[in-house]
């Protein structure tokens, strides 16, 4: 049970990078992402090749960021002014590309069979190997949340509100609207790349099926349940998405009445519903003045 | 007043929330008139128009249609009582052809469509020439005859018309203008008319009320008015003390 | 004539609608220049060109004698060339400081490196922003407004806060793109006396107004737009004596 609670509390954690990074994009600057999962998959990939060919794990962590932010870079250089609607279709499109990617050039990462043998950071003294996963884990994720919460409260930050609200006032007053919105996307891109590492390294087997649209939804339902554009909220969100995800799981040893595949389904409408409930009550509570 | 006033205000005062724009403006039609409100950018046209339609409601003043006072009525009641109203933007219904725009025009108050499309179409014999065509299709100016005669479906005692001429070029508001002329002449409807084009429309007009930020400040036949150089001292700004800002 | 703004020859279709034709004026530096012109006859789209927002078809837009058409509009901006919007656009979820606070340029907290770093310096710049953004507000007279939401003040609060973001930047040139629409009498007057405290401070304004008072009290010279063409310029009371001027207004004798 504990080891069970830990494995969850690190899912937390790894979708927290994902998630921050979203945060970043789309809830402190507007930008739409609707296919955050690439940039996820992308650092998982780039993670696993590079320990493979032999790079210590800090420098492939560090390889991983570049490398998804890098993708960050050039989504927004194609996708013409990151205009919202574009931007919707292009980066949906760009994570469904991603995957197919990875599923049939065999030779660059294995294909369907994926790549397996991912090494995991070594385990810190007096730790068992999961507790200590989670615990370097964590200690990222706290240096991520610290970025984006001065980030947010800089005038950068403040810049990229002013965006999201109205960008022709920012292009009035002197600033490049586009520069602008290229660099948060970017780092949102790179939040999800190191995010993928640790997946990567926490399951030390990857393949394209856990790749799928659902986790660019997952990830959008966790941004959502906290407010738009808080980081606290942001991870809140996330444990809650994680809890609600992998916490109903256990649920299959006390209901005998549905099997395994009725019980994947009651999950999804579990956090659907849970979405709803959490969102008709903000509304309701942000509506009066 | 005479008893072949159809329309009639006075006092209106009105605006948007915390807005007045209208302080206290009084017109009268007259059946079978056409009557031209025009007046610079903010003197409260339009606000005039959807005040007598009930879009908006005044805070003081008295709207008679027929005798029949309508000030407090919803904009429904008061198009089932006889009066027709076209907007200025977006006045037909794009993805529909101009026989059905002119069936919506009867939507309110059902009754013999075919009938009425027939004398509406005797009206505005132009709206036989592109009747099946779809009216988002249709140039600018046919599409506000289609919005005119659409209006004109329900039979109404009184038109009232927001800048039927913005976006037109001239040859379209001449066109636009002559079957207003039309409209008066056959169907016998009285005519409201809200004017940035003073003097095309002054040409096809009876009457005239000048509005100047919200109070009425000429009024007299059409010729008149079209010859006074107090319009253009209203225009262009008089500099005469009173209408400081 | 010491021009400040020149534009010759310029030209921008819509489809069918020619919006800016042929269109050819200078505003002096230092002056107030009131531009006009029926409904439609292209002040905006003009406004729209001027500060990068449109291009033009054809024809010259020279800043201080620099080409500017075709610029971003973030470039023309930092050139010293601001404008407001007719309808005020206040960055609703921020506060009226943050919405000035916004502006000062080359700010080392606004990039993203700063955030990595000691903040002494970023907390200094900020309280030197804050200062002048006070400054600002206390000459428009939003100083009490300071913290509040921008989205919570008046219709007439916001344009004098469309003003004072555009005063923020100190700039050369002010486009003010109707500053008196749907303000009532009694602000329209303070407006005034704003506008002239800024002209007075050395900046030149250009003021697109449909509120004649405003303009033949305000403006020393008037230049008429009708259907993108420039038909008329001169000083108040030239323009008001002007019979094309007013068939402009008044739908012209084109037929």
């Amino acid at each position: 049970m504990v080891a069970y609670l830990v494995a969850i509390l690190i899912f937390a954690m790894i979708y927290g990078f994902v998630a921050l990074g979203l945060n970043i994009q789309w809830g402190l600057t507007g930008l739409i992402n609707l296919g955050q999962v690439a940039f996820f998959a992308i650092g998982a990939y780039a993670f696993a090749l590079a320990t493979h060919a032999g790079m210590p794990l800090l420098a492939a962590l560090v390889l991983a960021t570049l490398v998804s932010g890098a993708f960050g870079g050039a989504v927004a250089l194609f996708t013409p002014r990151l205009r919202e609607d574009y931007l919707a279709i292009v980066t949906l499109g760009f994570s469904e590309f991603i995957r197919l990617i990875f599923l049939n050039e065999k030779w660059l990462a294995g294909g369907p069979d994926g790549i397996a043998a991912i090494p995991r950071p070594p385990t810190i003294p007096g730790l068992d190997t999961e507790t200590s996963f989670l615990v370097v884990s964590a200690a990222l994720v706290g240096l991520a949340f610290w970025f984006s919460q001065r980030l947010a409260r800089f005038p950068i930050g403040r810049t990229l509100r002013a965006i999201r609200e109205d960008e022709t006032v920012v292009a009035s007053v002197g600033k490049p609207t586009l520069a602008y919105k290229s660099q948060a996307f970017i780092l949102g891109a790179a939040l999800a790349g190191i995010g993928g590492a640790f997946f990567a390294s926490y399951l030390t087997y990857i393949s394209p099926d856990m790749f799928g649209p659902n986790v660019s939804i997952y990830v959008l339902a966790a941004v959502l349940l906290g407010t738009q554009g808080s980081s606290l909220g942001t991870l809140a969100g996330t444990a809650v998405v994680a809890a609600l995800l992998e916490g109903t799981r256990l649920l299959k040893d006390y209901i005998t009445i549905v099997d395994g595949v009725q019980l994947a389904a009651l999950r999804l409408m579990a956090l659907g519903l849970a979405l709803m409930v959490i969102v008709v009550i903000r509304y309701r509570t942000t509506r009066s003045p | 007043m005479s008893a072949q006033e159809v329309l009639g205000a006075g006092g209106l005062i009105a605006g948007y929330g915390e807005m007045q724009i209208l302080h206290g403006v009084g017109v009268r039609l007259s059946a079978g008139e056409i009557v031209t409100v025009i007046g610079p950018n903010g003197s409260g046209k339009s606000t005039l128009l959807k005040t007598l339609v009930g879009l908006i409601r005044p805070s003081a003043g008295r709207i008679l249609l027929s005798g029949q006072e309508i000030t407090a009525t919803s904009t429904r009641d008061r198009l089932r009582a006889g009066l027709g109203y076209v907007p200025q933007v977006r006045n037909v219904f794009a993805t529909m052809t101009v026989e059905e725009n002119l069936r919506m025009g009867l939507f309110a108050l059902p009754g013999a469509v075919r009938e009425r499309q027939e004398a509406v179409r005797e009206i505005l014999p132009t709206l036989n020439d592109y009747w099946s065509a779809r009216a988002g299709k249709l140039s600018g100016g046919q599409q506000q005859i289609v919005a005119l005669g659409r209006a004109l479906m329900a039979s109404p005692k009184v038109l009232l018309l927001d800048e039927p001429s913005a976006g037109l070029s001239p040859k379209a508001t001449d066109e636009v203008f002559r079957h207003i002329r039309a409209i008066s002449d056959r169907q016998g409807a009285a005519v409201l008319l809200v004017e940035q084009n003073a003097h095309k429309a002054l040409a096809i007009s009876d009457r005239c009320y000048v509005l100047a930020e919200g109070r009425n400040r000429l009024d007299g036949d059409a010729a008149s008015i079209a010859g006074n150089p107090e319009v253009g001292r209203i225009y262009l700004g008089a500099g005469d003390g009173s209408q400081k800002a | 004539m010491n021009a400040i703004l020149e534009i010759a020859g310029l030209n921008r279709r819509f489809g069918g609608l020619q919006a800016i034709d042929r269109c050819e004026f200078s505003v002096r530096k230092g002056s107030i220049t009131g531009l006009i012109g029926p409904n439609g006859a292209g002040k905006s789209t003009l406004f729209n060109i001027v500060s990068g927002f449109l291009k033009p078809d054809s024809g010259e837009v020279r800043f201080e004698g620099r080409r500017i058409d075709g610029m971003a509009p973030h470039a023309v901006a930092r050139l010293g060339l601001r404008r407001t919007f007719q309808i005020p656009r206040e960055l609703k979820r921020m506060s009226v400081l943050e919405n000035l606070m916004l502006v000062p340029e080359g700010q080392f907290g606004d990039r993203i490196l700063s955030v990595v770093l000691p903040d002494a310096r970023v907390r200094e710049e900020e309280r030197a922003n804050a200062a002048a953004a006070r400054e600002v507000l206390q000459m428009v007279g939003l100083e009490t407004k300071a913290d509040a939401p921008a989205a919570l003040l008046s219709g007439g609060q916001k344009k004098l806060l469309e003003l004072a973001r555009c005063l923020m930047s100190r700039p050369r040139l002010m486009l003010l793109d109707e500053p008196t629409a749907g303000v009532n009498p009694t602000l329209i007057r303070d407006l005034m006396d704003v506008m002239r405290q800024v002209h007075a401070s050395g900046i030149t304004l250009l003021i697109i107004e449909h509120n004649m008072n405003v303009v033949m009290e305000l403006c020393e010279r008037i230049v008429v737009l009708d259907r993108g063409h420039v038909i008329a310029a001169g000083t108040p009371s030239e323009i008001q004596e002007n019979r094309q001027v007013l068939d402009a207004y008044l739908g012209g004798a084109d037929a």
